[in-house]
């Protein structure tokens, strides 16, 4: 067996702070100390200074708190798109809107929104590319 | 406290296309000119601060004064993204109000003409193999795929989040502040557009990032400016008419975010401009309604709407009310961008802090020809660069 085929099927999350075993969830790095919660890779909390964090859980639903829709992105971007901000149960997620037209109409301020995934692809290896995305919840 | 600093003299270039100058070219005339204004030469100057953004940041400061007198003063290359030009400014305030010396020259310059879109980048051809990378282990651009990275996005957000929060915003709104700065700026001759929108062709016109279509964005093009700031006891030696002209540094702030919640997943240009017009407020010892004229920064007609209430040019929560009320048209209570703002004037990024500045004080000298507030005593200038930087300064006309 080559290497491969041993890969061929796999899934791979677009950034590792999302999680695709179970049901698929975002995860956050909590500041042990004061509780806020970052997306990247962390040195020290920008909040309070100590470097102690623990992995958690961010809800799937949410409210959208601020959106655009993109008609004009840099080249290799498909448009349109629109990027939003989710309020998470109050932990705030950058992420597009998707399953919904892209417009004014149709994306509203308020609107309740769920976790979805979306593919970008296999590799060459065959490993599927998992990213996220954020959908009407009604 | 500190001495007072004067601006001695100041100069803004056409803004626009200069297909023929270079940077340093562009630099050098705002030296020159500012140094002609103030009636001083570079042998007079014991500081330099130099920006330019796009590209010579490393020794701009050293490339200008090559072209125009290399005196031995230290120089200070600055670079903080659109408050570039205003970091140039602050740090040859600092220098003065330091005692270090009593003559400083702040100065930005850009090449931005068909630059086109900033940031976001252009997604690079993927490669064959998934491979985690970076702070967010992302296997791919994120560039459009978790939200916009491109700046007219961005800051479409901005001026969103504070409709959700307060309500009264519209695509309408945003569009109808484009049409007061365009309509501002058919009275600036340096501005890069001088030409009148209506509302319908603002709308109408190529959507960038909703709400902000192609006139709600800044422009991008060439320019430059620079200033000559000196210290109290300088002027005091200098001639009566030097001293009728040079206007009053009254506060010299810059910021940067202190951290708010979600601040690392939209920018927030609100909490660091707000902290950086109470120091500015504070130190210069005047408030909002004393202010004639003010300079903010519109990088999109989205991020004006949000300036006011952080500039505390109208109570919280109430900068629709503000600007339909027509207070910030050029005739209203607290004029806004009388120079056409960077929609139009346009926004060579490193000139920008001290080209408003150069707006604020031409104003205050009664020398701003046909769009002259008349009577202007004080005024503010207000640029953020993204990531984030907050310059705010606060002129006086002088008093002799
Ligand atoms: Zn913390």
């Amino acid at each position: 067996m080559t290497s491969e085929q041993s890969l061929a099927g796999r899934r791979i999350p677009l950034v590792d702070y999302l999680v695709l075993e179970g049901e698929p969830h975002l995860v956050a790095h909590e500041c042990v100390t004061c509780a806020a919660r970052y997306f990247d890779r962390r040195n020290a909390c920008a909040s309070c200074e100590q470097a102690e964090f623990r992995v958690v859980d961010v809800p799937t639903e949410g409210e959208l708190r601020a959106f655009t829709i993109v008609s004009f992105a840099a080249p290799g971007v498909p448009v349109p798109f629109v990027a939003g901000v989710v309020d998470c149960g109050g932990t705030t997620v950058r992420g597009n809107v998707v399953n919904v037209p892209p417009d004014p109409e149709h994306v509203r301020l308020g609107m309740k929104l769920r976790l979805t995934t979306t593919s970008l692809g296999t590799d060459a290896a065959g490993v599927e590319a998992i990213g996220y995305g954020f959908e009407p919840a009604a | 406290m500190a001495e007072n600093v004067w601006i001695l003299g100041i100069h803004m270039t056409k803004f626009g296309k200069h297909p023929t100058l270079d940077p340093v070219d562009l630099g050098v005339e705002a030296i020159r000119g500012a140094l002609a204004d103030a009636g001083l030469r570079m042998r007079d100057v014991g500081v330099l601060a130099a920006g330019n953004l796009m590209g010579r940041g490393g020794s701009f400061g050293q490339q200008l004064q090559k072209q125009t007198g290399q005196t031995g003063i230290p120089v200070f290359n600055v670079a903080n993204a659109c408050a570039t030009g205003a970091t140039a400014l602050r740090v040859a305030v600092m220098a003065i109000r330091a005692g270090e010396t009593e003559v400083g020259l702040a100065v930005g310059a850009e090449k931005l003409s068909g630059a086109g879109l900033l940031a976001g980048g252009a997604r690079e051809a993927e490669g064959d193999t998934w491979a985690p990378k970076g702070r967010f282990g992302a296997v791919a651009a994120l560039d459009g795929r978790v939200g916009t990275e491109t700046m007219p996005g961005v800051f479409a957000q901005i001026g969103m989040e504070y409709g959700h929060r307060y309500g009264g915003t519209s695509f309408e709104l945003f569009a109808r502040i484009s049409e007061k700065n365009h309509a501002h700026s058919t009275l600036n001759p340096l501005a890069a557009y001088q030409k009148r929108f209506t509302l319908g062709q603002i709308m109408n016109d190529v959507m960038i990032a909703y709400p902000n279509t192609r006139p709600m964005c800044s422009a991008n093009c060439d320019g430059a400016a620079a200033a000559v700031v000196v210290s109290e006891a300088k002027l005091r030696t200098l001639s009566l008419e030097q001293q009728r002209r040079a206007v009053k540094v009254s506060a010299s702030v810059l910021t940067s975010d202190p951290w708010q919640e979600a601040c690392q997943v939209l920018p927030d240009v609100n909490t660091l401009t707000r902290v950086a017009a109470e120091q500015a407020y504070e130190q210069a010892g005047i408030g909002p309604e004393d202010l004639d004229l003010v300079e903010l920064h519109d990088c999109f007609a989205t991020a004006e709407l949000v300036h006011y209430d952080n500039l505390k040019l109208c109570p919280q929560g109430g900068a629709v009310d503000f600007f339909n009320s027509g207070a910030t048209w050029r005739d209203g209570t607290t004029p806004v961008n009388v120079s056409g703002g960077l929609e139009s004037k346009g926004h060579p990024i490193a000139a920008t802090g001290i080209a408003n500045v150069w707006e604020v004080a031409t104003h205050l000298r009664g020398e701003a020809g046909d769009r002259q507030i008349a009577g202007a005593r004080v005024g503010l200038a207000h640029v953020i660069g993204l990531g984030s930087a907050c310059g705010v300064h606060i002129l006086e006309k002088a008093a002799v």
